[in-house]
């Protein structure tokens, strides 16, 4: 077949576009090299930012929401610092069109600076997520401060536990989608050390995944402290489940009540429980903890990615500001049955979970509840958020056992006027 | 595009024994042979369109070993893979294919009997199959041959983008759909497709869904699923063609009963005339004298080709030499289900154990050769007589 067109195409100029010789081409240029491979550069060239959109005709997520062609023209050829790029912070919403039971973010940060360098495309989809929150114009109040709390002591005939979890991320180093295996051993070591330099109740020990014995696995599954390798697609598709289960632990108290998970989804999850009802100590120890903890890596040079507009940077967009889920464990069997529930937790900004976590539905009587808002308000503001709903709650639970009437509150403003 | 950051070279920043994985626990051929040295030295290269040494061995770092088989631990990104990370993948494929040195060169042979000549390939037509029409239907239930074929100046399923995907699904399609006679077909995207029309494609076994499997999820292949993904079949349903799954295209000639013979025949014809016409539109597929067709996985090098039936040997299975008869034989057995499954019902899924090193006619031909052995011993065990003097030799 040793025509012309043959001969052309075996020459060594590598940049022959398929679509200037007719012949049937597809508008993207197509290229053919015997002898010289395309560079990446050369790719983007060849591939504009129209045929990498990604399809999302059947997508139902907040990043699908908002990204338009013209976005990800803008974004497509950025890089943060870091070398993370806008195909990886999508990736996780363009593989997973939708979940059942809540509408998905679909998008993750690299590093800390992926919320600046795609900022087009993660301010309206926070906007989304955190209820009309402008990253660009508000500014989002810290405060740990748990001598403010007030009424923090549940009925213990309905809560059955209390809980407070939040988030944070070392400065400086990548976050799980993003970090090379040396850089999240790093997230371990500064983890690990700071937490080893605790004392009084909070003095605790440090479980690897890897080095675990049987013995210690099977305390920690039944302590429910041990965290798996990652199922869920929504998180394998954002690649945090690499090297599993290289520089991944778990950090307790001895008493059990102050727990630390490193390099799960975020470098470090921290989590204040106890049994029962007295959720301003599980708050109380939280902040006291996290204080500590901060203090110690701060002496040793490190600190927490923390901005006055999107406070404390995780992972997850969902999870900005303070990260913080306070929620109990409560028995509600007569008003759980009650038409008007749903609507009650919606005006007092509650979400409800079954008690396996974010993709269970609820068992018995049994729920989870915990705040629906982490950006906008302060930790301070959302604990007493909770309080003050839980016992609500407990109020119309017990109205209802007497047979008395309940009623739906007025709906919770969002942001601080 | 790189998944992960495994492309960042600032991890550069970080000394090598840092960054080197954690292999103690693992059992693939990229652990055994990637030692801290070999990292060290490979970790800031990468191929010209961006796929480093942990881009090809994140999916042997996340899956430590297989109950079944012993797994290949990395895959290659784009062409180039193969020459950039030589000092890794040469001897990752001497391993797998049976001692295959650097030095070596492999034969392509598509030429079952009398078919036209292609310039660029070196065939020799004094191999052909003998016999190979005739395996016992009532022990053969099916006979099929597939491979791959990868698109020279397109990266492979871990890497590609989006529109590098696309491009290949419309090329394929283009080429597909001028096929005539028996190769007369259609094309069904998967994110078109009606309800009625994946149903047929799941009842005539020809559907593939969204990988599973943690080897290939950790490679990076199923990103963007099912964007650009799609199965071809002939009218006659006995020649078919998945676009973009592990592969830029698997080949596959299939159909029911033993005669293996035809199945090749319209195998090497139908890869021939597809070959043909991606190189009327400017593309050839990516192919070196060292390494014959160069696929996404290392182990698919080579030929690419699996030849196999599906057999019924309930009793030869059950006898106590039967792994060294198929040793000896160099085939393999799977179950019907495919690579992770188990037999059911005393049916084998029995091929060729190859990929590299030999011609797709002499892989064929051995599982003739072996598949008919194996049905005379069953015979032999079900009348209650010995197979001791049919024991073959290493091939």
């Amino acid at each position: 077949m040793a025509s012309s067109f043959t001969r052309m195409l075996s020459g060594r100029n590598t940049a022959v576009l398929m679509a200037s010789l007719g012949a049937g081409a597809m508008a993207t240029g197509y290229l053919l090299s015997d002898s010289e491979a395309v560079s990446a550069a050369e790719r983007r060239k060849l591939y504009p930012p129209s045929s990498d959109f990604p399809d999302l005709r059947k997508h139902n997520n907040c990043m699908a929401s908002a990204l338009t062609p013209a976005i990800y023209a803008r974004l497509r050829d950025k890089l943060t610092p870091n070398n993370w790029s806008l195909d990886q912070c999508i990736q996780t919403g363009v593989d997973n069109p939708g979940h059942p039971f809540i509408k998905t973010v679909g998008m993750v940060a690299g590093d800390e600076e992926s919320y600046e360098v795609f900022a087009d495309i993660f301010d309206p989809v926070i906007k989304d997520r955190h209820n009309g929150y402008d990253p660009k114009t508000m500014k989002h109040p810290t405060d740990l401060d748990a001598s403010k709390i007030t009424s923090g002591m549940f009925d213990e005939r309905y809560v059955l536990s209390s809980r407070v979890r939040t988030g944070r991320s070392i400065r400086g180093l990548s976050l799980p989608p993003a970090c090379s295996r040396a850089e999240r051993r790093e997230v371990e070591r500064v983890a690990v050390q700071a937490l080893s330099g605790l004392k009084g109740d909070l003095a605790g020990r440090y479980y690897s995944l890897s080095d675990m014995t049987e013995q210690e696995q099977q305390r920690l599954i039944d302590d429910h402290f041990l965290f798996d390798k990652p199922v869920s697609p929504l998180l394998t598709c954002a690649f945090m489940a690499r090297d599993w289960p290289d520089a991944r632990g778990i950090w307790h108290n001895n008493e059990k009540t102050f727990l630390i998970w490193v390099n799960e989804e975020d470098h470090t999850r921290v989590i204040s429980m106890e049994k029962g009802g007295n959720m301003k100590r599980v708050f109380e120890r939280f902040c006291r903890g996290l204080k500590q903890v901060e203090q110690l890596i701060q002496e040793r040079g490190w600190e927490f990615m923390w901005n006055e507009h999107l406070g404390y940077i995780l992972t997850c967009p969902s999870n900005l500001g303070t990260g913080l889920r306070a929620g109990v464990h409560v028995r509600l069997p007569k008003l759980s049955k009650d038409p008007r529930f749903g609507k009650i937790l919606d005006n007092l900004r509650l979400q409800k979970r079954g008690t396996g976590g974010v993709d269970t539905a609820a068992v018995g009587d049994t729920f989870d509840i915990s705040n629906n808002d982490r950006l906008g308000k302060s930790e301070v503001e959302l604990v007493q958020l909770v309080i003050d709903g839980v016992n609500y709650l407990i109020e119309c639970e017990k109205r209802l056992e007497k047979g008395q009437d309940i009623k739906i509150p007025a709906p919770i403003p969002q942001f601080k006027k | 595009m790189p998944f992960g950051n495994t492309h960042n070279l600032l991890k550069m920043n970080y000394s090598a024994e840092q960054e080197y994985p954690d292999l103690t626990k693992h059992n693939n051929h990229m652990a055994k042979v990637l030692t801290p040295e070999m990292y060290a030295a490979l970790r800031d290269k990468q191929t010209p369109s961006g796929f480093t040494l942990d881009d090809v061995i994140q999916t042997g770092v996340d899956n430590p070993g297989h109950p079944f088989i012993m797994t290949v631990g990395c895959v290659a990104g784009d062409e180039e893979t193969y020459d950039v990370f030589k000092d890794l993948l040469d001897p990752v494929i001497e391993d797998r294919h049976g001692g295959y040195k650097p030095t070596d060169k492999h034969k392509t042979d598509l030429n079952p009997e009398n078919l036209q000549v292609y310039p660029h390939s070196t065939l020799k037509p004094t191999l052909f199959i003998t016999g190979g029409d005739d395996l016992d239907p009532n022990y053969v239930l099916s006979s099929r041959v597939r491979t791959g074929r990868s698109i020279r100046g397109f990266c492979l399923p871990p890497h590609c983008s989006r529109g590098e995907r696309r491009a290949i699904e419309n090329l394929s399609i283009e080429s597909l759909n001028v096929l005539d006679g028996e190769f007369k077909g259609k094309y069904y995207a998967l994110k078109n497709m009606t309800e009625e029309e994946q149903q047929q494609l799941i009842d005539d076994h020809f559907l593939f869904d969204k990988p599973v499997s943690p080897l290939l999820l950790a490679s990076g292949m199923a990103r963007d699923w099912p964007d650009a993904r799609g199965i071809w079949h002939n009218d006659d349903k006995t020649f078919l063609v998945w676009v973009n799954e592990e592969d830029h295209l698997r080949v596959i000639s299939m159909q029911k009963g033993g005669n293996m013979r035809e199945v090749f025949t319209r195998f090497c014809t139908g890869l021939t005339k597809i070959e043909a016409l991606f190189k009327e539109r400017g593309h050839e597929f990516m192919w070196n004298e060292h390494l014959g067709y160069v696929l996404t996985c290392p182990s698919n090098l080579g030929t690419g080709l699996r030849g196999g039936v599906h057999v019924k040997l309930p009793n030869v299975s059950k006898h106590e030499k039967f792994g060294e008869i198929l040793k000896r034989l160099r085939l393999q057995k799977r179950g019907t289900g495919g690579v992770d499954t188990a037999a059911v019902g005393g049916v084998f899924d029995i091929s060729n154990a190859d990929r590299l090193g030999f011609s797709e006619v002499e892989l064929v031909q051995m599982v003739v050769d072996g598949v008919k052995l194996l049905i005379e011993m069953e015979k032999r065990l079900e009348a209650g007589e010995s197979i001791d003097d049919l024991m073959p030799d290493q091939k």
